[in-house]
């Protein structure tokens, strides 16, 4: 079925747009962006209409890839379910936010150099998606991180930017790390890195060992996926263009992790220990971020925040067992906050750069469409039933609560808080009185219809059943009991985290800020995200640069490396000097010198000949 | 009648030849002395090759490497007084003096 077209034509994308792109137009730039993608989709389409329902995977070799003694990597590709649900979340997104990003990037410069990224990224996550091994999916994988990096200092004259690249490939170094070293150790133990092969061993590996590779793995979906301790990356991750936010930091690429860990579920369900710990981690990195979310002044940051704390959501799905809640939340997650991406980028092209929320306010009449398909978004967040985010979230609420009654009910508080949070957002943008300088315009057609799409999937996307699709694909995985009494108090968490905030921000609006002045200590600490930043500065920068430089550099390398390298030098021309003295040109001296070697000969010549020390004893 | 002279004589008046030469080639400063002395240095040091070839060499005075040896030196010396006599006249043109503690030019 020519699956390797699908991610090709974003390649030959990024190849034309990066090699030529200076040279053309910004239309010839678009076609090649844009086409590549909307036909990579329009063959994703086509490929799943002819496979139909998918039962087993469809498999396609190309080329063997490494062959080294036992090791055998093949390029290959592979779709099923799973698969299937990705690549139309990933193309679909992919073009809607291509085609958004021709209107938001209209006036920034380095216009082919941000499709040219865009396309190679969309290549690697089709790449990461497509792989039916884990090296293959470890170039997605890491691929994907190059493009995060490259599109976060996109605007690379500016330091904040590049540092938070930096930051973001940094911190995703110590999750590669043990992504790593789960494959050697998949490859150790299995002899493969092939899904197929290493999952029917699985089942029959020791459970250890099974922990291990789960918990190693969980290391790397914990830093792609932006999970708790490696979070920290995401919310700076917002430096680079707004497009790139929603469909790298939002939709796609920090969803890896997740996708990587459902894939990888043969391991994990004999690995019980590696599931509670995803449970836990994501639960907690769930509540820790959605509290962050609560304060954030800016924007974007708000639903970065958002973002690590529906990830963690999707982890604890996972985590519970739910694999197919999880992957149903990365999908719905992925239309809504996409959108509340696109729209925040709408609004602040709108308002020619301005990202404060206390900078805006009553927005809603100047530029309405945004306002309303935002508004889409944020019922979806919040869990209002029958929006998509209802759906998701309620299934993984469900296995949480069969799984640890304690989680679900800190995924209530948490729904609650993003009910809140994305509302004050909401509130704060487009309701009350404009408080900021600019001149706010509607965006064009070309934004705003990838917004209404966005906004129309928000609203539906919750009827397509995923756990129904993905029911054969994750074979014997227990299955949750319905309980309508927990759905009711999801929803009601969240209607009251919505009337909260009408009611802090548009009744009363004096209630937030004697709330922040009472609670000042609190609301500082969330308001500067815990310090962790801070923390993580003091606690492991700061060592490393100190250790690096005062150790490393200036006692191992000049005091030690260059001292001995200087010293030699320096020993010899001492040396030299010393003997640098002999050569006196006086005769008389050689002949002393002469003199006194001979004698020095002689005497040695008849101690060694006479045994003279042997002979006095 | 050479053969009552006993063989430590011979080797003692070489050491004393040898002696003086070293003593005249550290201490005097003209070079012409200190060539001279150089000369007293290989002649008592053909003596003694001379010496042990004649004692060692046996009734038959088969062994004559001892003379060979010493008829070499003789050759060098001779090759050497000439280069080395027009080596000190070539100094004493350029510098007016054979004071040996005045030429240090390979010093630098």
């Amino acid at each position: 079925m020519a699956l390797w077209l699908i991610p090709i034509l974003p390649f030959a994308g990024f190849v034309i747009n990066g090699l030529f792109g200076r040279r053309f137009s910004k239309a010839v730039v678009n076609t090649f962006a844009i086409g590549s993608v909307v036909l990579a989709f329009a063959w994703v389409l086509k490929t799943l209409l002819g496979l139909g329902s998918l039962e087993t995977a469809v498999t396609e070799h190309y080329f063997t890839w490494i062959q080294s003694g036992s090791l055998n990597i093949g390029c290959d590709f592979a779709v099923d379910r799973l698969t299937a649900i990705m690549l139309l979340v990933v193309t679909g997104i992919g073009s809607l936010i291509h085609i958004y990003a021709i209107g938001y990037m209209a006036h920034e410069g380095g216009y082919y150099r941000f499709f040219a990224y865009m396309n190679l990224f969309m290549f690697f996550m089709l790449v990461l998606v497509l792989a039916s091994n884990y090296l293959l999916l470890f170039v997605g994988w890491e691929g994907v991180g190059l493009c995060s990096y490259l599109l976060i200092g996109f605007y690379f004259d500016k330091k904040f930017a590049t540092d938070a690249g930096n930051k973001a490939f940094i911190v995703n170094r110590i999750g590669d790390f043990g992504f790593s070293l789960a494959m050697f150790l998949i490859f150790v133990n299995f002899g493969s890195l092939d899904f197929g092969k290493v999952f029917r061993q699985a089942p029959a590996a020791d459970t250890g060992l099974l922990t291990t590779i789960g918990l190693l793995l969980l290391v790397g979906a914990c830093g792609k996926s932006a999970q708790l301790p490696l979070y920290v990356w995401l919310p700076d991750a917002m430096a680079g263009p707004t497009p790139v936010s929603a469909l790298i930091h939002a939709a796609t690429m920090v969803t890896a992790g997740v996708y990587m860990t459902a894939r990888s579920w043969p391991i994990f369900m004999h690995a019980p220990t590696a599931m509670d710990a995803i449970a836990i981690m994501g639960i907690a990195t769930a509540v820790f971020s959605a509290t962050i979310g609560l304060v954030q002044n800016d924007i974007k940051k708000v639903f970065a925040y958002s973002t690590v704390s529906q990830l963690g959501y999707m982890f604890v799905g996972v985590g519970c067992g739910a694999f197919s809640a999880g992957i149903w939340h990365l999908m719905t997650h992925a239309f809504f906050k996409a959108l509340l991406f696109l729209g925040a980028g709408s609004v602040i092209h709108a308002l020619s750069g301005e990202q404060d929320l206390r900078n805006m306010g009553g927005l809603r009449t100047k530029i309405p469409i945004t306002c309303w398909t935002m508004m889409c978004a944020a019922v979806a967040i919040a869990g209002v039933p029958p929006f998509s985010g209802f759906f998701s979230k309620d299934a993984i609420l469900l296995a949480a609560y069969n799984h640890a009654p304690w989680m679900y009910w800190l995924g209530v508080v948490t729904a609650g808080m993003t009910a809140f949070y994305v509302f004050r957002a909401m509130f704060l943008a487009f309701w009350g009185e404009y408080r900021g300088h600019a001149h706010p315009h509607e965006s064009p057609p070309v934004m705003w219809i990838p917004l209404a799409v966005l906004g129309a999937l928000s609203l539906v996307g919750g009827f397509i059943n995923i756990p129904k699709f993905l029911d054969g694909f994750f074979q014997g995985v227990p299955e949750v009991p319905e309980n309508s009494s927990l759905m009711i108090v999801s929803i009601a968490a969240g209607l009251i985290g919505i009337f909260l905030a009408w009611l802090m921000y548009i009744a009363k609006p004096a209630i937030a800020d004697s709330l922040a002045s009472s609670l000042k200590l609190l609301y500082t600490t969330l308001l500067n995200k815990y310090f962790v930043d801070e923390i993580y500065d003091a606690a492991v920068v700061k060592p490393i640069v100190g250790g690096s430089r005062w150790v490393l550099w200036k006692g191992a390398d000049v005091g030690l490396i260059d001292g001995s390298v200087n010293g030699a030098g320096s020993m010899a021309q001492g040396a030299g000097g010393i003997l640098r003295k002999l050569q006196s040109g006086n005769i008389r001296s050689y002949a002393t010198w002469v003199l006194f070697g001979s004698v020095l000969a002689i005497v040695v010549l008849f101690l060694a000949t006479t045994n003279y020390w042997g002979g006095l004893q | 009648m050479l053969a009552e002279v006993p063989m430590s004589y011979f080797l003692t008046l070489s050491a004393i030849l040898f002696a003086l030469g070293v003593a005249g080639f550290l201490f005097r400063r003209s070079v012409i002395t200190v060539f001279m002395s150089i000369e007293l240095m290989l002649n008592a040091v053909n003596l003694s090759f001379v010496t042990f070839s004649y004692h060692h060499g046996g009734a038959t005075h088969q062994g004559i490497e001892g003379h060979l040896f010493a008829f070499f030196v003789m050759v060098v010396a001779a090759a050497e007084a000439a280069v080395g006599l027009a080596i000190i006249l070539t100094i004493f043109k350029n510098r007016q003096t054979l004071n040996i503690d005045d030429i240090e030019s390979m010093k630098n």
